[in-house]
């Protein structure tokens, strides 16, 4: 008895397309693309924090010390912006332009070397006369400081061998009462070749140039070490809850998706009980139909955006009423773009179960590659670039400009140029697909 | 054919064919309905019935041959205006209530306003749904819910109306009060071509009956036409059998019939002559179990023309 009901259950199993791939082909495919995207973070994609250099001593101890940043691998640091085009040979970055470019969104983070640090690089212990080092962090990103700073106290241990020796040396001196001539006379010389090594070092940083990007985090805090640290929020300084628009944005798209998903599907509903054929047989045109459901669609994501960004508003303090123009557009063309997508993908499948299996699939991938599901500053340069190619990057991104950047209006060019052409483009692909149910 | 004759018919089928594949559903067909008729198209499944319909709605597009109605062409928004489909399946929105529906698709159909109001209120009353017009469709008994999806095919008051088995799954009671709908409608002046698989409902409605399998209509008339194309004066004889052990088909032919299962269906001139058929069916080694001899109907045109039961 108990065979039969197993054979009945798995031959139904079997035969239902839509269950079979939600069982076993969903989970797979959905930890294959996880696998490939995550499982490449322990090579050569290994998120770096960015960061941009100023060298505002410009002494042979800070081009040491830029030499070793440039060196470090949990690092992507940039003395000047990358070359294009109409700038081939950009200038170095100055304490100004360093944090309009933070403010910008194009580095959480920026190191500021302040004039002196050659004189006096570090120091044991906390007071001497050593200058303070100035970080500017977007604090939307709290790991980005923290790691900048870390590797900023290891660089200068690394980078700098003979300078630490000198201040040890002078420690030593002030603290102990000093050596005797004939210790003295080897402590020189031993300095000495330790400033060959350093002044190697630097040689060969010089020749290998700068490059760099990288990635970091939030959390605005002083560090004690062997330079002074201090840290600035320059983005974000006044707000409350640095990610609370990011995920307002991120898990509200995801779920947009999912209801534009569900929304389309009924049509595939209609299809099934007549209801469509009936529509179709009277004065309404599929486009009519199509545009009525889009309309549909796009006004309830816009409706679900709205309450999410409300309630963000009410429990966590959201600043949403001083940005509600921003707000409006992202959320209109955001809303638009889900629609269409939900569209496309009720033309594309055949039956409920497979929308609700591909559109899951997709939903999930594009949510995760797209910022929805982790933070973008834990993703590697590589899975940022792949997440371009998702709804969800496009919408955080211009959320982020709005809530988080305060940016104008005006700065949503690339998302409202995508977002828009995009789902212009998926309607027009979904209408293509809608034939199926025209004619026989 | 004048201009004039040809606007004023309500459906013209022309030469239609369509076909799926190597699989022809509709082969040839040419149709006309006059006005006011109740016109019955009946065929088993798989005749290419149902094809036939999805054309006359503009839902298919045909290999050749051409479909109007009232002259216009049926992907026209003047035959769409004209035509009314009420399709087999409950297509209507399970969670709007009557009013909601009848209200969306009078808006389909470009109705708004007092128009549109007017339009609703008589289909309620149509279909004796006043007192559930709050309801929502879920709510409503499988009679109210055909009822319902009736008047939802007429919200526009059309000229030519498509009945598709209207009365499928439905219990007795609410089948009269359909006939009775039906009944009203024809009474009004309208156009109805009606499908069915029970006989005694196109014998009931329709003044003319067209029968189409293998995708061609294989005979048309009014159900006395039918009946004398077939059988003249002849009564039909159904003969069951027990364990068969020959070629039933090529037995029944040989005697101007056909075999369908392990029945036989003939005909003959007088019941004297059943004696011969039993003693044929003895003498080749076949078991009588019953014989039935009976005036020819309509069901007998349909199981001599077809060789199948219409509900089969």
């Amino acid at each position: 008895m108990i065979g039969t009901i197993l054979q009945t259950s798995f031959r139904s199993l079997r035969r239902d397309r839509g269950a079979f791939v939600m069982s076993f082909v969903l989970p797979i495919g959905f930890f294959t693309i996880f696998g490939f995207v995550f499982g490449s973070m322990r090579g050569s994609s290994t998120p770096r924090v960015s960061v941009l250099v100023v060298d505002e001593d410009r002494s042979a101890a800070s081009r040491s010390l830029i030499g070793g940043l440039l060196r470090e691998p949990a690092l992507d640091a940039m003395t000047h912006p990358r070359p294009t085009k109409e700038n081939p040979a950009p200038a170095d970055y100055t304490a100004a332009t360093a944090e309009a470019a933070v403010r910008n969104g194009d580095a959480p983070a920026a190191l500021i070397i302040p004039a002196g640090f050659g004189a006096n690089p570090v120091a044991f212990g906390p007071g001497g006369q050593r200058p303070t080092f100035q970080i500017l962090q977007d604090s939307a990103d709290p790991v980005a400081a923290q790691v900048v700073s870390g590797m900023l106290q290891k660089t200068v241990m690394m980078s700098l061998p003979a300078t630490m020796a000198a201040a040890g040396s002078q420690y030593f001196d002030r603290e102990i009462g000093g050596l005797t001539p004939r210790q003295k006379q080897q402590m020189d010389e031993g300095l000495a070749r330790l400033r060959t090594l350093q002044d190697e070092q630097g040689a060969e940083r010089n020749s290998a140039g700068t490059a760099g990007s990288s990635s970091a985090t939030n959390a605005a805090a002083d560090f004690s070490g062997f330079v002074a640290v201090n840290v600035r929020d320059v983005v974000g300084e006044k707000k409350k809850s640095p990610m609370i628009s990011y995920y307002a944005a991120g898990v509200g798209v995801m779920f947009l998706l999912f209801t534009a998903s569900a929304a389309g599907g009924s049509l595939l509903d209609e299809s099934d009980s007549g209801a469509l054929d009936r529509v179709l047989s009277s004065r309404v045109s599929m486009t009519t139909l199509l545009l009525g459901k889009l309309t549909y669609s796009a006004l309830l994501a816009f409706a679900q955006l709205t309450i999410m960004f409300l309630w963000a508003a009410l429990v966590f303090h959201l600043d949403f009423f001083s940005h509600i123009p921003g707000f409006l557009v992202m959320t209109a063309i955001t809303s638009f773009a889900v629609a269409s997508f939900g569209m496309l993908l009720a033309s594309l499948a055949r039956t409920r179960g497979q929308l609700a299996a591909f559109s899951t699939l997709i939903i999930l991938t594009m949510s995760a590659l797209g910022g929805s599901m982790f933070p973008k500053f834990l993703m590697s340069d590589a899975m940022i670039r792949v997440g371009y190619f998702t709804f969800n990057s496009w919408a955080i991104e211009g959320y982020q400009k709005i809530f988080w950047r305060d940016e104008p209006i005006r700065s949503l060019g690339p998302e409202v140029t995508v977002l828009v052409a995009s789902g212009v483009v998926l309607f027009l692909l979904a209408r293509r697909f809608a034939r199926k149910w025209e004619y026989v | 054919m004048s201009g004039d004759r040809a606007n004023s018919l309500p459906l013209r089928v022309d030469s239609v064919v369509k076909r799926f594949g190597a699989v022809t559903a509709v082969a040839g067909v040419s149709v006309e309905i006059q006005p006011g008729a109740c016109f019955g198209l009946l065929g088993p499944n798989g005749a290419g019935k149902s094809t036939l319909i999805r054309s006359i709605v503009g839902r298919v597009r045909l290999d050749s041959g051409s479909i109007s109605i009232f002259g216009h062409p049926v992907s026209s928004s003047a035959a769409r205006a004209d035509l009314g489909w009420v399709p087999q399946e409950l297509a209507v929105y399970p969670l709007l209530t009557c009013r909601e529906n009848l209200q969306a698709f009078g808006r389909y159909q470009e109705l708004h306003g007092k128009l549109l109001e007017d339009a609703i209120a008589w289909c309620l009353e149509w279909a004796a749904l006043e007192d559930r017009a709050g309801s929502p469709v879920k709510t409503l008994s499988g009679g109210m819910k055909r009822r319902l999806n009736m008047a939802a095919g007429l919200i526009h008051r059309p000229r030519l109306v498509l009945l598709d088995e209207p009365t499928v799954g439905v219990d007795p009671q609410s089948r009269n009060r359909i006939f009775e709908m039906v009944e009203a409608l024809r009474a009004s002046g309208t156009t109805i071509i009606y499908t069915t698989h029970y006989m005694e409902e196109a014998e009931r409605l329709c003044d003319r009956i067209a029968i189409i399998d293998h995708g061609k209509i294989i005979a048309e008339g009014t159900k006395e036409t039918l009946v004398a194309q077939a059988f003249g004066s002849r009564s039909s004889v159904t003969m069951h059998f027990g364990a068969v052990k020959i070629d039933l088909g090529a037995w029944a032919a040989r005697r101007g019939g056909s075999a369908q299962d392990s029945a036989v269906h003939c005909s003959v001139e007088k019941p004297t002559e059943i004696a011969g058929l039993l003693e044929a069916a003895s003498r080749d080694g076949l078991e009588v179990l019953d014989v039935t001899l009976q005036r020819p109907n309509l069901e007998s045109v349909f199981l001599h023309l077809t060789g199948k039961e219409l509900r089969a």
